[in-house]
């Protein structure tokens, strides 16, 4: 590696992580969607279930969806090699001072390209599709990696003695634009790496609670925890990459919301060190009245106000069984009217996810190749029942997928609560495979992006929480929003516009959009792309949809934040800011 | 066409517009009966839910919003909630339609049997007839047609059918209802029928709206309903009601459908079957009750040849792009949709403009036939009437004028002009006589006459009325045309100089003043005044520098026409005024006034001192009321079950000299102050 100092680490586990994800893509180097030799679709590498088969349907779904061609490719232009070697990057706009003091405390840095660049972006569309094109733009100046919460104290306050701009930084799978640099900045940027921060400090197993850096990732967490019989349940789409501070900072949820809570209901206690010094409660008292709660100052503060170093949340006994489902329905209307009865009978299993019929042909799109020609001769039965027999329609038809979780016995009862009523709605329980396949889909879903953009083809998620009685109208109107706008601005083919939902709430629900297009005909696809995705965002607030359910806002969504918030909540937040970081050493400028 | 776009100097004549096919050709050539029992398959939307159309009467009452208020309604009154819900089902049952294809069939073939004997043809636009079959499968449509006969809800239906497109559902006045089995044979065809006023009822107006959003919200049929709420007695297109628009565009708004197509629809008659019924109407002769008995005595129409009719599909409108960037959808994020409340100040005027530009889009693309020219000419010459080499001549001048304007003239090039014009006088043979090679009004009596000089009686008078007033009738049709240059030409007749600023402030008082009368888009002024001088200069009648605009010598001719073409009107505004200063007393009730106006005029006419008959039109006398109501010169004040009307006699006396030309426009202004 070409860092410049290492020291006292001994287990990089950053510079691990690094060398093993793509510099221009989603997730593993090693994991990735082609389509071989044969023309048959396949997921290589080790690490999913997914990995080393053959999907022989996404072929025909991918060209008769896009009216893609797999003659067509439009491969990342440029290489690694390219960026670091032959200055495509900037030089660092170095602040000597401070470079001189973190030398002197001994806290590991890095300028060099490499490092830099990896910490420059997220993973929205155009921060990718930039990279493969070996664009660059401004990438911070200097990484840091401070160890403990101590080193994140001594580093801010040296930002502070030497005015240089602080970017928090986790697991980087920021979708809101968050973690560009500002083009406008002319202090020197120094991305910090909380990765180093990633050890479960303790366990009180009498409370129920850990106290844990906020640099470790997800999967490291759950995987910890269980080795002590232990789980969060917090499991957001992200949480192979993402860091418990990232979290925090954007007011994650996870999958499984419904038994274990989303982020803020998690928390026990936060630690964040600020410019003003460091933030935190006195106690970890499970609930208080001591006016407005000033966690919800940090949750959602998106790296503006400081760095989140340390959280006590609540912790579960691991369950004890789990159980995959799946329902269909005759159409989506039904499907949404058995979601709202399960949420008004409060009755949600530990996941609950409605996929439209687009969305329903895309999985199927991803099945793999039957091993024997008895499961196929199922699968042939299951579909006749369906279509013939029960007479869906297979342009209709939508799927829930369920997982359970609990004591078996009560598993086993909550099951049939949940197919009862989705009887009442025309639902026809469709087995455990095709649930388990769809939650399977969740972490894979993010490598087919890369893949679309090999062969012309862009898209994009985002989500959005309505109230029930515009769940429908939501989903209906947002989806030929998307039709109408990429007709509108010369895409070729129509788009794929989709949307499931994705958590029930007592008083709405979470709603996910999928969009994405051939591009090929288009002379500023990224360009073409973010007006859609900006005239989308407009529908979905003109439906009384929220601007986001847990992405978070970052710089994407910024314009909307006044009329969300009103003039006065937004002045409430400036104030909050210009006390707590008034030389704006927190300069990502995301959120307000 | 999508919003009306802010002007811009795009020269009307440019205006493409569709062709048009004669659907009686086939009717005459092919077996009616054959026609009335054709397969008929129509294309539908694509979000329509088959059987939808059975559960529309249960959706409606099982509706959240008809709950609401019921319940609302029950604490209000302590009556029991089912009583109330009783009622609503009584309502509903009273308006509902009972569209069925059988008697859709009856009709298709008696209207064949019945339009080929009363018109030379029917032409549809059939590009027209593609925008909204497309528009149909889309997105849920409404039809707009003008409305200026009985015949034009039958003839659309009849349209529609023909081209074998789904039948709409037709929002119909209760009147209709008297008609025992007409009502009824209405009914199966697709009406519905909703009372003339229910302002307060708030439960009839539930069941009302949320049977028409049902339908749209479902795409089961296009909704048609007339925007100007009436029928036109004058031919003249009526101020929009709001009602019924602002309906179908709340569906879009709270986002239940993603967007709704207007479809306005221009229905052009060459002669109207009610003409004479019509002008006896603004004369005070009371209409008839609409009576099946009255209809079949109707049947003597049949025999005579009310020449052709035009009908155009316009563009239709997408509600989304025209509320784009006016109407904030948010608002409606924070109570629940069911929750009835009053639309916003935004959104009404929102409303308001795209009714102006509905009706106005309906004016635009209304077929105007050479008569319309000529009844325009023969009213600016009623004493003396025209050679017929004259009005010839002035008539092809006219036609060059208002092609310049934009008119959509159905004037035969083919033909020669004498052949044209001799063709247009037969059709209207009971309008004009010619004697002795000269063209006039048939205003009775023998050769030609004076009509200010000799003094005749009142019911002569009236009879001549008749005629003048079903005359104006067709002159109105081509009103819209020159309307805007008109009162640019009026304007700089009545300003004190040839300053541009003055001309302006005559142009918006006059626009002020008449914008009960004419479709004039409130806040539009300076936009109009720029169409206005746009036309005016590009045909060369006004010379415009940067503070002063002046009429040409060859420009004169036009802007002499432009000006008697309004001169009526405003000579009816100053005569309603002068008898409210002169003669109004202070009980003068509101319904007394029509009368009472009406013998003023009378008086005057006969006394030589007044020689428009047309000011004896009821519509005029109206407008005028409404128009110095609006601006303050009188009030209403109740005064137990009567409405008295209160002047201000200081400023209708202003009023009437600005419009005489007689007060510089300021004054007037001032006055009101």
């Amino acid at each position: 590696s070409i860092l410049l100092i290492l020291s006292q680490c001994s287990v990089n586990s950053s510079v691990f992580t690094q060398e093993i994800m793509k510099w221009n893509g989603w997730g593993y180097s090693d994991s990735r969607f082609l389509f071989n030799k044969k023309g048959q679709a396949e997921f290589t590498g080790k690490r999913y279930r997914l990995s080393g088969m053959i999907l022989p349907s996404l072929k025909d779904w991918f060209e008769g969806t896009f009216g893609a061609s797999l003659q067509h490719k439009s491969p990342a232009t440029v290489s690694a090699i390219y960026i670091y070697f032959f200055n495509a990057v900037q030089p660092p706009t170095l602040n000597e001072a401070f470079v001189e003091d973190l030398k002197s405390v001994g806290i590991p840095f890095s300028h060099d390209a490499e490092d830099r660049v990896f910490r420059a972006h997220g993973h929205c569309l155009h921060e990718i599709f930039a990279l493969r094109e070996g664009k660059v733009g401004r990438v911070p100046d200097l990484v840091v990696w401070p160890n403990c919460h101590n080193d994140v104290v001594k580093i801010v306050e040296l930002a502070c003695k030497h005015s240089v701009c602080l970017i928090p930084y986790g697991g980087g799978t920021s979708v809101s634009s968050a973690l560009e640099c500002p083009p406008e900045e002319t202090r020197s940027i120094v991305s910090l790496d909380t990765s180093q921060m990633n050890r479960i400090l303790w366990i009180d197993e009498k409370n129920l609670t850990a106290h844990v850096e906020a640099g470790i990732i997800g999967q490291d967490l759950e995987r910890l925890l269980n080795e002590n019989g232990y789980c969060t349940g917090h499991e957001p789409d992200s949480m192979e990459f993402s860091s418990l501070g990232g979290w925090v900072a954007t007011r994650a949820s996870g999958m499984k919301k419904n038994i274990y809570g989303n982020i803020e209901d998690l928390v026990v206690h936060i630690k964040m060190v600020t410019p003003r010094g460091v933030i935190e409660k006195s106690c970890l008292g499970p609930r208080m009245s001591t006016g407005p709660d000033i966690h919800h100052f940090i949750m959602g503060s998106e790296g503006t106000l400081g760095v989140v170093t340390e959280v006590t949340m609540k912790i579960r006994p691991m369950p004890e069984y789990q159980k995959y489902g799946s329902v269909v329905f005759p159409n989506f209307e039904q499907g949404v009217a058995c979601l709202r009865e399960v949420a008004r009978q409060r009755c949600a299993p530990a996941s609950i996810r409605l996929m439209d019929n687009e969305q329903f042909q895309f999985g199927h799109a991803l099945k793999p190749q039957v091993s024997s020609i008895f499961t196929s001769f199922l699968d042939g039965l299951k579909k006749f029942y369906i279509t013939k027999f029960k007479g869906f329609d297979p342009h209709h038809l939508c799927v829930a997928t369920l997982l359970f979780e609990g004591n078996r016995e009560k598993v086993l009862q909550h099951e049939k609560q949940v197919y009862d009523i989705a009887a009442k709605f025309g639902g026809l329980a469709a087995g455990e495979d095709n649930g388990q396949r769809g939650y399977m889909l969740t972490f894979v879903i993010a490598y087919l992006r890369d893949l679309g953009m090999d062969y012309y083809v862009i898209g994009e998620s985002f989500e959005t929480s309505v109230p029930w009685d515009r769940v429908l109208d939501i989903c209906r109107n947002v989806k030929e929003r998307i039709i109408r706008e990429c007709k509108e601005r010369g895409v070729q083919f129509p788009p794929l516009s989709t949307c499931r939902v994705t958590q029930t709430y007592d008083a709405g629900a979470c709603v996910y959009f999928y969009f994405a297009f051939n591009y090929r005909g288009l002379s500023d696809p990224v360009h073409v792309y973010e007006r859609v995705e900006h005239a989308a965002r407009e529908e979905i607030l003109a439906n009384g949809g929220s601007l986001s359910h847990h992405h978070g806002v970052g710089k994407l969504r910024k314009e909307w934040m006044r009329e969300t918030l009103s003039n006065v909540g937004m002045g409430m937040l400036k104030s909050v800011k210009d006390y707590v970081d008034p030389n704006n050493i927190f300069g990502n400028r995301n959120l307000l | 066409m999508a919003a009306k776009p802010p002007y811009s100097h795009r020269d009307p004549m440019l205006k493409k517009r569709d062709d048009f096919e004669d659907i009686l050709e086939e009717r005459r050539n092919s077996s009616d009966l054959r026609y009335a029992l054709k397969c008929y398959t129509p294309v539908v939307y694509k979000g329509v839910t088959p059987n939808a159309a059975s559960l529309l009467k249960t959706t409606v009452l099982q509706s959240d919003q008809l709950h609401y208020v019921v319940d609302q309604l029950s604490k209000e009154t302590g009556v029991a909630a089912d009583v109330i819900q009783e009622e609503a089902s009584a309502i509903l049952e009273e308006m509902a339609h009972r569209q069925q294809l059988s008697t859709v069939r009856f009709f298709a073939f008696t209207l064949s049997k019945a339009f080929k004997a009363l018109f030379r043809s029917i032409h549809v636009n059939e590009e027209g007839i593609q925008r909204l079959q497309q528009a149909i499968q889309e997105h849920p449509v409404v039809l707009l047609p003008s409305h200026r006969s009985y015949m034009d809800f039958l003839l659309m239906s009849y349209i529609l059918y023909t081209y074998d497109l789904v039948l709409p559902v037709i929002a119909a006045g209760m009147d209709f209802m008297g008609m025992k089995f007409v009502g009824e044979m209405l009914r199966m065809s697709g009406a519905f029928f909703i009372r003339r006023s229910f302002g307060g009822d708030k439960l009839y107006w539930t069941v009302f709206s949320e049977y028409v959003k049902t339908m749209l919200r479902n795409g089961m049929a296009p909704v048609e309903f007339f925007l100007e709420g009436t029928r036109s007695r004058t031919s003249k297109s009526l101020t929009p009601k709001l009602g019924l628009l602002n309906i179908v565009m709340d569906p879009f708004f709270k986002g239940e459908v993603f967007d709704v197509s207007l479809v306005p629809v221009s229905i052009s008659y060459e002669r109207i079957l009610e003409e004479t019924l019509y002008a006896r109407e603004l004369l005070g002769v009371p209409k008839p009750k609409e009576s099946t008995s009255g209809l079949f005595k109707a049947r003597k129409v049949l025999s005579e040849d009310y020449g052709s009719i035009h009908v155009y599909f316009g563009q239709p409108v997408s509600v989304r792009s025209l509320a784009q960037g006016k109407v904030n959808r948010c608002h409606f994020n924070l109570m629940p949709r069911h929750i009835p409340r009053r639309p916003s100040d935004e959104t009404q005027c929102f409303v308001n403009d795209s009714a102006y530009s509905l009706v106005r889009a309906q004016e635009e693309n209304m077929v105007l036939k050479p008569w319309v020219l000529l009844a325009s000419l023969l009213l600016q010459n009623q004493s003396q009437g025209l050679l017929l080499d004259e009005l010839t001549e002035q008539a092809v001048w006219l036609r060059g004028l208002s092609r310049e304007y934009g008119a959509f003239l159905n004037w035969p090039d083919h033909m020669a002009p004498s052949e044209v014009v001799s063709s247009s006088l037969s059709l209207h043979r009971d309008l004009v006589k010619i004697s002795g090679g000269r063209v006039q009004l048939a205003l009775g009596g023998q050769g030609p006459r004076q009509p200010c000089s000799s003094p005749i009686t009142e019911e002569e008078l009236m009879n001549q009325a008749v005629v003048v007033l079903s005359c104006t009738s067709y002159r109105n049709q081509a009103l819209h045309v020159f309307l805007r240059p008109a009162l640019l030409a009026s304007a700089i007749h009545i300003a004190t100089s040839a300053k541009k600023e003055e001309v302006y402030n005559s142009f918006s008082f006059l626009r002020n003043m008449l914008s009960n009368e004419f479709i004039l888009c409130p806040g539009a002024t300076l936009q109009d005044f720029e169409e206005a001088c746009y036309l005016l200069g590009k045909t060369g009648a006004l010379q415009m520098s940067q503070q002063e605009m002046q009429v040409t010598d060859s420009g004169q001719k036009t802007v002499n026409f432009l000006t008697a073409m309004l001169d009526p009107f405003l000579q009816g505004y100053q005569v309603v005024c002068r008898y409210l200063c002169e003669e109004a007393t202070e009980a003068l009730t509101e319904k007394q006034f029509i009368p009472a106006i009406r013998t003023f005029i009378v008086r005057l006419i006969l006394a030589g001192s007044l020689r428009y008959y047309e000011l004896l039109s009821s519509d005029l006398q109206k407008n005028a009321l409404a128009a110095l109501l609006r601006l303050g010169a009188i009030r209403k004040i109740k005064v137990a079950d009567n409405v008295t009307l209160k002047v201000n006699r200081l400023m209708v006396n202003s009023l009437e000299d600005t419009l005489g030309g007689k007060l510089p426009t300021q004054k007037a202004v001032a006055a009101r102050l």
